[in-house]
């Protein structure tokens, strides 16, 4: 199998925040945390784009390089999950992440920064797969109930496209043949701000 | 005498300049991979758990068939 990949279609997306509300709720997020987010760019300007954001599984992901206790690991899948009994809450992974994926709970005395939280692509942690303990910590382990994730499976347009690299990559392909544009529009350019289709003319982006 | 002198000497002077081994307390321990099934009840139909290719080729289908219009329409 490939990696597994998360990618949105900008053209589909219609920022209802169901991925957002499906992630919440499968894995009881914490109150302040949200692994998945709709970012909205032009917001009011029509040709408006939406995308929706988590952690985006890097290749070679930065939180991993910069974590100061080696609490991150990739699994045979490509999913990086990371060890809550091993995260001090520094939050240099939330600095390194492009994508702003890296959440922390303030719900420690004095506010205090709990530890960190992110999308794990509904693959659990390290503990044993669907144990109360691994659900208590990093929510639901769908993969291991052969499901994908809940926020793509529950997105109503299906922009929000999840699996394996190869199969959502022909999936998307096959859509802007069709379609005959949106390439360039699902994510990556977007969220960098290079100025692409669906910008308007000027538009700071 | 002097020898024995020098080297308690050396020994009190540079008794600070050791190091600790400094290794990591604990390391991650990647749990057990997804196509091994949760072992409950409740799960997706139709694959078996702990079998890698039933489990790959499930996800691939239950991606493609929920998440693909033009296959399904088509």
């Amino acid at each position: 199998m490939a990696r597994m990949k998360f990618v949105c279609d900008a053209e589909r997306c219609i920022e209802c925040n169901g991925c957002v509300t499906a992630c919440k709720n499968e894995n009881e997020v914490p109150w302040g945390v949200n692994r998945r987010r709709v970012v909205t760019l032009n917001d009011g300007v029509p040709g408006e784009k939406s995308i929706s954001v988590a952690c985006m599984h890097c290749s070679d992901a930065p939180c991993m390089a910069v974590c100061p206790v080696n609490c991150f690991y990739r699994t045979d899948e490509g999913v990086v999950l990371h060890d809550k009994d091993i995260c001090i809450g520094c939050g240099y992974c939330s600095y390194a992440c492009p994508f702003g994926a890296p959440q922390f709970p303030s719900q420690g005395t004095f506010g205090v920064r709990g530890k960190m939280d992110k999308c794990t692509f509904c693959a659990g942690g390290p503990e044993a797969n669907g144990s109360q303990a691994e659900f208590e910590k990093y929510g639901r382990n769908r993969l291991a109930e052969g499901k994908l994730p809940a926020c793509a499976e529950m997105c109503s347009t299906k922009a929000l496209l999840a699996g394996d690299g190869d199969m959502v990559a022909d999936i998307f392909r096959n859509r802007v043949v069709k379609r005959g544009k949106g390439a360039e529009v699902w994510g990556w350019g977007t969220a960098y701000g290079s100025r692409q289709a669906g910008q308007p003319a000027g538009a700071k982006s | 005498m002097k020898k024995a002198l020098v080297i308690v000497a050396a020994a009190t002077l540079l008794a600070a300049c050791g190091e600790r081994v400094q290794t990591m307390g604990a390391a991650v321990k990647p749990g057990s991979a997804a196509f091994n099934g949760t072992g409950k009840a409740f799960v997706d139909p139709g694959w078996k758990q702990g079998d890698k290719t039933s489990w790959e080729s499930h996800l691939r289908a239950r991606g493609d068939n929920s998440q693909n219009e033009y296959s399904r329409v088509n």
